[in-house]
């Protein structure tokens, strides 16, 4: 992107116009986020920054809205109910979507496209018309309004993502390695275990940290098939927002920020190991 | 696979049977793992999603309602004509006391009240009224006269010629009434009148929405991806953060941020006050109309633009275009003809995507759309939770749903649906 010697001045011009450009979209992306920051300190209840903010002034400043995040009935309970839905909601999806992405890279799997297409059609289908249809179905069946339901649906949401990480893992996977192992008296059991997983668990990892994320930040269906008690962190989120805004919710907005920068961190330290480890793997 | 078969049969001619047989069996025997593998996952999708999606589809047409309700009624309607001038004879009056008398017991009668109520205001109280004044019903002379005593519209034709018509197991009138359609007393079909309309006008302003956003993401997204792909690698490595950490952030927490930004006492307002370039009466509404929407939607979805068009950037190398340059092309004729047609996979690519992530979209124009910039998600929600018509919602997400898998059709047209990659 360097600007060569010989540039005449109209490509000068045009290269910092351009760089302009892109610093102006770049702040356009990052801008939203980073303002929520301060704005989460305001001593005023709104959404907006005070004079005195402005001003530094030290008592216009309060952390008062993440006491009340600490500390209030309904954000706990969204707290707890956000871990054990996305808990248990990995859990399923990520056994699931394993044994079905072994399936799947099999190498005489039959139907493929078709199986592979409805199985990950819960990522396709816009999340309203999911959460329309297991509305409908699960207040027939009586999972509406109860966890298990919560439970089901974002496992069902998340398959998808496991299926897609885990294949994605065993198209690189060595077929030979199980031969070789098998062809040393290893049983078929023992090979998967002492083979294939330590293999193909990055993969499974991921996997399951995108099912995590999913369950995590997903509202439309909570919205739909549970109801004030299974309420998580978004839709404790979205009835506030609708409701009474208080820069309470700013407090969990920075609280989840933090969490996606170090979770983004640790992602990226995964893919150098990876990337270093497989720099000297021998071939 | 057809490779191994054909193999198969060639060992078989030299070799004989045993083989071919055995071979056969060893091959059964892995897909039967391989299937058994993908079985309990095939199965928890079918029952926690699939049979879901398809229970709508069965709601969007399902009256099973009015035989549940009126099943004496619809037995005794099938020999009256639609085009008839005269009311149903006797014995219908009769099923109908009948019907209502239970129904009013079991107090479910309502519910068809409801249902008829979305074809033809006013049915909703002449049901409840009826069920209120059935029970002290007696056996009466003329059962005709005694319902046309409780209400009037009993003998009116056109209530009978709705009962018909809405008498069968299944009714298309939630799809008619989402294109603004209706059926007349003779059972064609006519357009609402201009200010009734509501759902056709929603789907082109879901429609052009989503066409605004997407382009929005392109022009915005565009220079950016070329920006990421052109620089070194550890630069790009830094500046991709910039795209992934929205990217990762809470959809929520975007979307309040932006409605602290865009609100009439928010930030932008107040940047824009503070330098003087408006007054304080006179402060922008950028939030609760189309313009929140779209802000706030482009934001969101703009990485999804990002990523794709600087994956297919990536692959183009700086030669071509530089060779075009020593050729004697002007900078904008070497973009014009050679950089941009290698990137159009990558705009159609991310292009679709956005757009079919635009036009399901329900929590962003819910919060900051107001009445002006919601979108047909919106309407879904509405008649789910509110005016709880669900067979009209159902009808609605089923049109929805098959604009998206239409659209995914083409997706899979122009990148195929196994290139699809995460983060």
């Amino acid at each position: 992107m360097a600007l060569p010697i010989h540039a005449s001045l109209s490509e000068r011009i045009w290269h910092y116009t351009f760089l302009t450009i892109c610093v102006l979209i770049f702040a356009f992306l990052i801008f939203p986020i980073l303002i929520i920051l301060p704005l989460s300190f305001n001593a005023q209840p709104f959404f907006s920054f005070t004079s005195e903010m402005l001003q530094l002034q030290p008592e216009a400043f309060t952390t008062k809205w993440y006491e009340e995040f600490l500390t209030s009935r309904n954000w706990q309970g969204a707290v707890r109910n956000s871990f054990i839905i996305a808990v248990f909601s990995t859990i399923i999806s990520t056994f699931l979507g394993t044994l079905a992405a072994l399936g799947l890279s099999r190498p005489d799997f039959p139907f493929k496209t078709t199986i592979m297409g409805l199985l990950i059609s819960p990522m396709v289908v816009p999340l309203i018309i999911s959460a329309a249809g297991m509305f409908f179905f699960y207040s027939r069946i009586g999972l509406q309004g109860t966890h298990v339901g919560v439970i089901l649906a974002h496992a069902a949401l998340a398959t998808p993502f496991v299926v897609i990480t885990v294949t994605a893992t065993l198209t690189g996977f060595d077929h030979s390695l199980t031969r070789a192992a098998a062809s040393l008296g290893s049983s078929p059991t023992h090979t998967f275990f002492h083979i294939t997983v330590p293999l193909i668990l990055p993969g499974v990892i991921s996997g399951g940290l995108f099912a995590f994320i999913t369950s995590f930040d997903e509202v439309v269906v909570v919205l739909f098939v549970g109801s004030y008690n299974q309420r998580t962190i978004p839709w404790q989120m979205f009835s506030g927002i609708r409701e009474q805004i208080s820069p309470t919710i700013m407090a969990v907005a920075t609280i989840l920020i933090l969490i996606s920068v170090s979770l983004l961190v640790f992602l990226e330290l995964m893919r150098r190991r990876t990337e270093r480890l497989r720099g000297i793997t021998p071939h | 696979m057809a490779t191994a078969e054909a193999e198969n049969e060639v060992i078989t001619t030299a070799d004989g049977v045993p083989l071919k047989e055995s071979l056969k069996k060893a091959l059964w025997q892995r897909k039967k793992t391989a299937l058994l593998l993908v079985a309990p996952l095939f199965l928890f999708v079918l029952i926690t999603f699939l049979i879901p999606i398809f229970d709508m589809l069965i709601r969007s047409v399902d009256n099973s309602i009015a035989g549940e309700q009126f099943p004496r009624v619809v037995v005794e309607i099938r020999d009256w004509d639609l085009d008839s001038t005269e009311l149903p004879d006797e014995a219908t009056f009769q099923a109908l006391i009948e019907d209502f008398k239970v129904g009013a017991e079991e107090k479910t009668i309502s519910r068809l009240g409801r249902r008829l109520n979305y074809e033809k205001s006013g049915m909703s109280g002449l049901f409840r009224k009826t069920a209120r004044k059935i029970e002290k019903l007696e056996s009466p002379e003329s059962a005709t006269a005694a319902m046309i005593d409780i209400d009037k519209k009993w003998g009116n034709i056109e209530t009978w010629r709705l009962i018909k018509r809405e008498s069968g197991k299944f009714s298309s009138s939630y799809y008619l009434a989402a294109f603004d359609a209706e059926k007349n007393s003779d059972g064609s079909f006519s357009m609402k009148s201009e200010d009734q309309q509501v759902y056709i006008s929603l789907f082109w302003r879901t429609i052009r929405l989503s066409f605004t956003i997407t382009f929005l993401t392109i022009i915005l997204g565009y220079p950016v991806a070329y920006l990421l792909s052109t620089v070194k690698t550890k630069t790009s490595n830094m500046l991709i953060i910039l795209v992934l950490l929205p990217f990762w952030t809470s959809l929520l927490v975007r979307t309040s941020s932006w409605i602290a930004l865009l609100q009439k006492e928010g930030v932008i307002n107040d940047i824009l006050v503070g330098i003087g370039i408006l007054s304080d009466d006179n402060r922008l509404a950028m939030i609760h109309n189309e313009a929140g929407t779209v802000i706030a939607m482009t934001h969101i979805l703009l990485p999804f633009m990002v990523l794709p068009l600087f994956s297919v950037m990536k692959t183009i190398p700086p030669s071509w275009v530089r060779a075009a340059r020593s050729m004697g092309a002007t900078p904008f004729t070497a973009f014009w003809r050679i950089y941009l047609p290698n990137t159009v996979a990558g705009i159609g690519a991310g292009g679709i995507l956005v757009f079919i992530l635009a036009i399901g979209y329900y929590i962003t124009p819910a919060l900051v759309g107001g009445t002006k910039g919601t979108l047909i998600s919106n309407f879904i929600a509405y008649h789910i939770s509110t005016s709880l018509n669900w067979g009209l919602a159902a009808a609605l997400g089923t049109i929805l749903l098959l604009l998206v898998l239409a659209l995914y059709i083409l997706y899979d047209k122009v990148v195929g649906i196994n290139n699809m990659k995460l983060g």
